[in-house]
């Protein structure tokens, strides 16, 4: 009995501590949505999932490295990350005088997100994860078709320099998720599964099974606009790419109960 | 062994066929250098290829063989003055709209490195249409922000082409400024001229109408719609206006690389006061000679050159002409020189212009009746009115004090004509009058047109005009015009 008490409470300290050097998480609930793109058009399942509320920081991550050395940006592995990688830092473990701690952190390869995230207990969300999450405003969970949304997202495509904003600094969601727009884009999971080839006006063609341009291109619908740029975004990248405007955040699975 | 029978066979044929067409360029070399499938063209030597901002353009590639040559290009998206207190979210190649200006040759091999600068939040990519491939290159050129991609093409026509972003939504990144122009010269380059520049048309949508202050996003709405708000050369309002404007010397040949980015609306270009004496028509080889305005649409371009024979300012529209007043597609060329009276003579007469007046005019001859009203007016009170309508309706052409213009129109002072006749003063009034007569010993041919007044107002006109600039006194009254009226 006292073994089991022990072992309780040890686990109990080891979890509180953990979760301390841990960023806050909210729980989405699952559900269902159609995607923009036109996997035949199915409506895609999310399951429950917990996502961090903020995207990792300059300062969470400088954390990360000084605990995993072979992340920092003179050890970097090159096919794991670009030449742009922490570009901006001072030195390998210093953040440079015009970084923000609290500002997300930028210039990191999908490899390095996803070993972020997995060295917390987490992963990397999907891109449905990710999309289902993001298509909230502050009332709803689904505001797409709202005119105020895609404009806020819009706006933000012309804003320059919102990277070094800190985080917390766009508006919280219906999930209690913040800055999901309006800071950086982020890295999902499977970044590329819906491909975008380079030439735009080509992706029409059936026999690719891409996003559908001739929907986007020849549509009225502002919220079409505004995600085609994320994909489009996300169908530029490689998994070793790195840019300035490009953070992530993680997820984790909802336990069951 | 039969099969290399057949193959050599084939090749000794085609050495035969080779050496015969050799043997005809041979008798017209300069039409085989013309004939020579641009694909074959062999390059010499490596070269930087020198990258313009608008209004300016690179050196022309002369005799120059074809060469290898490196482009640089590099996207910035950064803010910039669309017109005074508006700014405008530029998307730009080479930090200018329309983007640096390449200039290559029939032949060359083009190494082009597109960088998208780590401070942009897009991915983009080029489709140029100098280039024969897929997507014109923009298939192998989608970079992401902090990435260059490089490719390479072989310049196989001639012509002045565009080249854009391609990269979804691609009205966007057009209608944002992301357009320019590349040069293919033909071998031996175009002929010389005394001063080239690059001038490229877009209309742009904004949130806020036509000079709503601030930083203005863009519209996607409009810009479906196609309503524009601001048409422009080159970027912005004015980039082609007073110290922005282009310069010639008077007798110097100018030559215009004209582009319209669009991303919707065609461009009926046009130079006031000037005829384009040769024009690439839509950028290609075919050469329209003596053009007053050339219609580039969007997503292409025309090369145009004119010799300029005299000084002054020359205005660049969009002869769309609101495009060119309320929106901004004007532009300047300043001619500075001696002046040619014989092709200008500058002003010769000065007089008040003051066409058409206020009173709806009709062409002659085009009989509907006007409505016939009985009032019993003193003179004074004719005269009084009449004044006003003389000055509404007459005093464009016949002049303030009935004077007239020498050899266009007849003066109405002093008049022997008017005075003879008051009926066929009255009807001339009424019906207008065409062909030559001969008022006060002087010739005049012309047209006046039929006015549409009232028998009343008719009448106390002309009872104005008889009581005048020492005319005969009659007073016209409305019976008299009536009676002219029905006579008819």
């Amino acid at each position: 009995m006292k073994i089991i008490i022990r072992l309780t409470i040890c686990l109990f300290l080891f979890w509180t501590a953990n979760s301390n050097c841990q960023s806050k998480m909210v729980k989405i609930d699952g559900g269902t949505y159609i995607p923009l793109y036109g996997r035949d058009s199915l409506v895609v399942t999310i399951s429950s999932f917990k996502m961090d509320v903020y995207p990792v920081t300059n300062e969470q991550y400088l954390e990360f490295v000084k605990k995993y050395p072979k992340w920092q940006k003179s050890n970097v592995k090159k096919l794991f990350a670009d030449d742009n990688y922490l570009r901006d830092w001072k030195t390998d473990t210093l953040l440079n005088d015009n970084q923000s701690p609290k500002a997300a952190i930028t210039n990191i390869s999908w490899f390095a997100a996803k070993d972020y995230c997995e060295c917390q207990g987490k992963r990397l969300p999907t891109l449905n994860e990710w999309e289902y999450v993001a298509m909230a405003n502050k009332e709803i969970p689904d505001a797409r078709r709202l005119k105020k949304y895609n404009e806020f997202i819009l706006s933000w495509y012309e804003k320059p320099k919102t990277a070094n904003n800190d985080i917390g600094s766009t508006f919280k969601n219906y999930w209690n998720v913040y800055d999901l727009h309006g800071l950086v884009w982020e890295w999902t999971y499977d970044f590329n599964s819906v491909l975008i080839s380079g030439e735009s006006r080509k992706d029409v063609d059936d026999d690719s099974n891409l996003f559908c341009g001739s929907a986007a291109v020849g549509t009225t619908d502002l919220m079409n606009y505004a995600a085609f740029m994320r994909y489009a975004i996300r169908g530029s990248l490689n998994a070793n790419y790195t840019m300035k405007n490009l953070g992530f955040r993680c997820v984790k699975d909802a336990k069951l109960k | 062994m039969t099969n290399l029978n057949r193959v050599l066979s084939k090749v000794s044929m085609l050495i035969a066929s080779f050496v015969l067409v050799v043997s005809c360029g041979d008798n017209a070399s300069k039409d085989s250098v013309v004939m020579q499938d641009p694909a074959t063209i062999v390059i010499k030597g490596t070269m930087e290829a020198e990258l313009t901002a608008p209004p300016f353009v690179p050196a022309p590639v002369g005799d120059r063989p074809a060469k290898k040559l490196i482009v640089n290009m590099e996207i910035l998206e950064e803010v910039g003055t669309m017109t005074d207190g508006v700014e405008y979210v530029y998307w730009t190649f080479g930090g200018s709209v329309p983007g640096s200006f390449i200039r290559t040759r029939v032949g060359d091999e083009v190494e082009f490195t597109l960088s998208n600068h780590p401070d942009n939040k897009l991915p983009h990519n080029i489709d140029l249409h100098a280039v024969t491939g897929p997507g014109g290159g923009a298939t192998s050129s989608f970079v992401a922000p902090g990435h260059e991609k490089v490719f390479s093409f072989k310049t196989l026509n001639p012509g002045l082409y565009v080249y854009h972003c391609a990269t979804a939504p691609v009205g966007m990144h057009i209608a944002n400024g992301m357009y320019g122009l590349i040069l293919v010269e033909p071998a031996g380059g175009l002929p010389p001229v005394d001063k080239e520049y690059y001038i490229m048309q877009g209309d742009f949508y904004t949130k806020g109408e036509n000079g709503a202050p601030g930083l203005q996003p863009f519209d996607m709405q409009k810009a479906v719609d196609e309503d524009a708000d601001y048409v422009v050369f080159n970027g912005k309002v004015g980039a082609l206006t007073g110290d922005g404007a282009i310069t010639a010397n008077v007798g110097e040949t100018v030559r215009l690389y004209v582009g319209n980015g669009g991303p919707n609306l065609t461009s009926s270009f046009h130079v006031i006061g000037e005829i384009f004496d040769n024009v690439h028509v839509e950028g290609g080889s075919m050469i329209n000679k003596d053009v007053q305005t050339t219609s580039i649409p969007a997503g292409g371009a025309a090369i145009v050159d004119f010799k300029v024979d005299v000084p002054g300012t020359f205005i660049l529209v969009d002869h769309a002409i609101f495009r060119a007043f309320n929106k901004g597609a004007l532009g300047m060329l300043k001619v500075t020189g001696e002046e040619d009276k014989q092709i200008y003579s500058g002003v010769k007469q000065e007089g008040i212009y003051n066409p058409e007046g206020g009173t709806i005019q009709t062409m002659p001859n085009d009989g509907s009746p006007a409505v016939a009203e009985n009032t019993n007016k003193s003179l004074s009170e004719k005269i009084a009115s009449g004044k006003q309508i003389y000055t509404k309706t007459c005093f464009a052409c016949h002049q303030s004090e009935g004077q007239g213009i020498p050899n266009a129109f007849p003066p109405l002072a002093k008049s022997d004509y008017l005075n003879s006749d008051v009926k066929r003063a009255i009807g001339i009034v009424l019906n207008g009058l065409t062909g030559e007569i001969t008022v006060n010993g002087q010739k005049y041919n012309s047209i006046m047109t039929k006015q549409t007044l009232t028998d009343e107002e008719v009448a106390d006109v002309m009872t104005y005009v008889y009581n005048s600039w020492g005319n005969n006194k009659t007073n016209v009254t409305t019976m008299m015009v009536s009676e002219v009226k029905s006579s008819h």
